[in-house]
């Protein structure tokens, strides 16, 4: 499944991350051709969206749409860093207690006023643990979130149900005028301007909390369109521009389908046969044809996924470091992104993407580097692998037998050690083999940001005890690194700390780099100006006919 | 015949129960996780895994469960989606039309076809005719349905722009290559079967009966030969209109059919128990009433057959 969310990109971002990635290739993010007419209906492919309710849409699907209606608090810059767009200003003293103001005038699609307390009591609803939104853990850095969400006082497995919450808005949450309202996190967190572009920071209308089930439907928002009709499930959602739209970002286009397919293959062959106009991801079986077939039109931009092989820590067999890195170091990244993936992703050597602030580039040194005698050498003095065996755990519903198997060739030439790739059907089940320690073996995982901050990659899947950190890596330093970056001064500060944080993990290894994303897309004649950012959404404001 | 319409009616409430308490088991013991499931590659916060868990009676004993599901039903509530989280019954109202139209289609297609070239075939075999009509229904027979459907998508739709690739915006004529697919298998096998009973009945005593009575040729045809003929083409066409609902499936995928069989598949990848008995139910209720029309068909095309 495709992941993630948040805010608007500029064109500029694109260019600059490609510069770093050294991905350019195809890619031309600015046509240059300069004459993008007005006016228009367009269609954009999408699958079924899960939810679109912005506080409980956290997948790439349902955010493409909410971006589209919603007008976000920060959108970013060229250089990653949020500016105002739907805030006046975002305002702290002491990273502690946040001033937000809005820009005056806004109106919702139904005419009410946008205020402090759409806001408020949007984020209000997310938080609240018996609404289940998807969204509700980035609500827990608030204060007064753990009133709102108790916990199971015998834990998940015991008989006991968790209480009812004691109340039913965040604590750090006060209106202070029509136009203003200040957030009181839990922890100073520097960086907390950055979350604000996230889709779960919305603000929800009168209508939605009168009726949440019925918003869904039909939700109504601020941005740069509004939705005509109703939520057409399995087959399309239609946005119309929004007359009353206040943004600098004016869409081109006066209407966007987003066509709701079930395969991408489908997807694919109605933008060759004209009848659809974006595919934002070319299905890996179509990547050796597609430049043939669109030539100009196919392309790709930097994304924020990032690939990586883990190492379960109950397993002792891979308690090395030295192992680790043997291993890692009998990997050929370029081969395998060239060969199996047709380039739609680039090798890793670093363990967060080029995409964030704080990026550098080849963290992992020697670690990461192809050589196979210096790999062999590295084993043999660490004592070998017990067994003379190691597998790697992936799941089978993903598309990702030929790079494990491709990469279990090279380990096996390279380092002569038994690999085996190891399906397990579904990504779920191979999570629950690996939290009860039952998965013997290394396995694959992969990882889509929240909101451009180096912390959205160290913190989940690194820190001890981290959301996403299913293998168990747990180091005090690193832990105290991350922790005191965030509650740095400044964000400068922050990514200093955080990239010594990073280099604790260079030590390590507790994960193998293997490969950043990218958008890899394709366009029909009928449109030009398409553009996708780091989440990948496809930009509707830019997008014009051709 | 009014006795024997109650009595297998009334058969049918054991079956229709033990169909979903089955169904229910299979799909609730698959040993996944709903929950994660929903989250794709990301964790899911312990608070709302509780919530969701008791939401759904995901921690009761199956039994509970299924009696929560099957009190539900009596009640004429089909529940809620535990992945899309809306009520079943709006995703069943929303996805049989779909499948209706494409099995219709289908339907329709593999019985004037396939009837109109077995009989064609049976009435002149060894003929050319008969020839093109063994080998061509061979052929198809022979074909996965997955490679007829992107064969037919690719030439027919996005090469020569003859059918819309994908999709239902363009009302009856989306359904139409879909349909065809979908029917394109049970049309060969309709077409053998009509064959073989034509050419067995031509040379029987009626027939040759009937013929020396001197009745014209096409009474003989239409109504002595077609109407003992048709009697294994109806059997047929009767479980098959289950199948064409239930196949629909990998048509359904490769058409982009938002129907029953798409419904189904992604309800099963994500174990959402609910949504798949809902649809299952379904289904089984279609075969047991088809079941019953072919049944009753009998009397009508043969009047030896009686009920009692």
């Amino acid at each position: 499944m495709r992941g993630a969310k948040s805010a608007k990109w500029v064109a500029g971002a694109i260019v600059v991350a490609l510069a770093a990635t050294a991905c350019g290739g195809k890619d031309k993010a600015e046509e240059g051709e300069g004459k993008a007419k007005a006016g228009g209906a367009v269609s954009v492919g999408i699958s079924e969206p899960k939810r679109l309710i912005p506080q409980t849409t956290t997948e790439s699907e349902g955010s493409q749409v909410l971006d589209a209606l919603f007008r976000p608090l920060v959108s970013y810059d060229a250089k990653n860093q949020p500016v105002e767009d739907a805030a006046e200003s975002v305002t702290t003293t002491d990273n502690l207690t946040w001033t937000i103001k809005i820009k005056p005038g806004q109106k919702f699609h139904d005419g009410t006023p946008v205020t402090a307390k759409s806001y408020v009591q949007g984020w209000n609803w997310g938080a609240y643990g018996p609404n289940a939104a998807d969204g509700n853990y980035f609500f827990a850095t608030i204060d007064g979130y753990d009133a709102l969400n108790p916990a199971d006082p015998d834990g998940e497995e015991g008989p006991k149900k968790a209480p009812e919450p004691t109340a039913k808005e965040l604590s750090g949450l006060k209106v202070v005028d029509e136009t203003t309202f200040t957030v009181k996190l839990a922890k100073p967190f520097a960086d907390y301007k950055t979350v604000l572009g996230y889709t779960v920071f919305y603000p929800l209308p009168d209508a939605a909390i009168a009726n949440i089930k019925a918003y869904e439907q039909a939700p109504i928002g601020q941005g740069a369109f509004k939705i005509e009709g109703k939520w057409d499930h399995n087959k399309s959602i239609k946005v119309v521009k929004n007359p009353d739209y206040t943004g600098t970002n004016k869409p081109l286009v006066d209407s966007v389908t987003y066509k709701i397919y079930q395969k991408q293959e489908t997807m694919y062959k109605d933008v060759v046969a004209g009848a659809l106009d974006v595919i934002p991801q070319v299905p890996s079986s179509e990547l050796a044809n597609a430049p043939k077939q669109f030539g100009e039109r196919f392309k790709s931009s930097p994304a924020s996924t990032f690939q990586f092989v883990s190492f379960p820590t109950y397993d002792k067999k891979y308690s090395k470091p030295e192992v680790r890195k043997a291993i890692s170091m009998a990997i050929d990244r370029e081969e395998i992104t060239k060969v199996i993936l047709n380039d739609s992703q680039s090798p890793a050597r670093s363990f967060v993407s080029p995409v964030v602030g704080g990026y550098r580039d080849n963290t992992c040194g020697d670690s990461c580097k192809f050589d196979p005698a210096a790999a062999k050498a590295l084993l043999a003095k660490a004592g070998g692998i017990e067994g003379n065996k190691i597998n790697i755990g992936y799941n089978g519903d993903g598309g990702h037998k030929e790079w494990v198997d491709a990469t279990c060739n090279q380990v096996k030439k390279n380092l002569g050690v038994e690999c085996v790739g190891q399906a397990v059907p579904q990504f779920a089940e191979l999570l629950t083999q690996v939290e009860q320690k039952k998965f013997s073996g290394m396995f694959r995982m992969g990882w889509i940001m929240d909101y451009p901050s180096m912390e959205n990659y160290l913190g989940p899947l690194f820190t001890t005890g981290g959301s996403s950190n299913y293998y168990g890596y747990s180091n005090k330093k690193f832990d105290k690194l991350v922790e005191d970056g965030r509650a740095a001064k400044t964000s400068a500060e922050a990514i200093k700390l955080w990239q010594q944080a990073e280099d604790v993990l260079v030590q390590d290894m507790p994960v193998i780099p293997l490969r950043f994303g990218k958008n890899v897309f394709a366009h029909s004649k009928n449109v030009s100006n398409v553009e996708m950012d780091l989440f990948n959404r496809v930009d509707v404001t830019k997008i014009s006919k051709a | 015949m009014g006795r024997f319409v109650i009595r297998r009616i009334l058969q049918m409430v054991p079956v229709f129960i033990g169909t979903t308490l089955i169904v229910y088991f299979l799909v609730t013991q698959m040993g996944g996780d709903p929950i994660q499931n929903l989250y794709g590659e990301k964790p899911v916060p312990d608070n709302i895994r509780a919530t969701l868990t008791a939401q759904y009676h995901l921690d009761e004993p199956f039994f509970v469960r299924y009696w929560y599901y099957f009190s539900g039903l009596l009640q004429g509530d089909f529940g809620e989606s535990i992945a899309q989280g809306r009520p079943i019954s709006e995703l069943l109202v929303e996805a049989w039309p779909e499948t209706l139209k494409v099995a219709g289609v289908a339907f329709v297609f593999e019985l004037v076809i396939g009837v109109v070239a077995g009989v064609l075939a049976g009435m002149r075999r060894g003929s050319f005719i008969d020839n093109l009509v063994l080998v061509s229904t061979l052929t198809v027979i022979a074909i996965p349905i997955f490679v007829l459907g992107n064969v037919g998508q690719t030439f027919l739709g996005q090469e020569w722009g003859l059918f819309p690739v994908a999709g239902t915006d363009d009302g009856f004529i989306s359904y139409m290559l879909p349909g065809m697919v979908l029917g394109s298998v049970s049309l060969a096998y309709i077409a053998r079967l009509a064959r073989a009973s034509v050419a067995e009945n031509l040379r029987a005593d009626y027939i040759r009966t009937a013929k020396a009575k001197g009745l014209p040729k096409s009474r003989v045809i239409g109504i002595h030969v077609l109407r003992n003929s048709l009697i294994p083409v109806v059997t047929y066409l009767g479980a098959d209109l289950g199948t064409l609902m239930g196949g629909a499936i990998v048509t359904e995928g490769i058409f982009n059919i938002p129907g029953v069989g798409f419904q189904l598949f992604s309800s099963l990848n994500v174990e959402d128990g609910p949504a798949v008995v809902g649809f299952v139910s379904l289904l089984v209720l279609v075969y047991l009433i088809t079941a019953l029309v072919v049944d009753m068909l009998y009397a009508v095309l043969d009047p030896r057959i009686r009920y009692e």
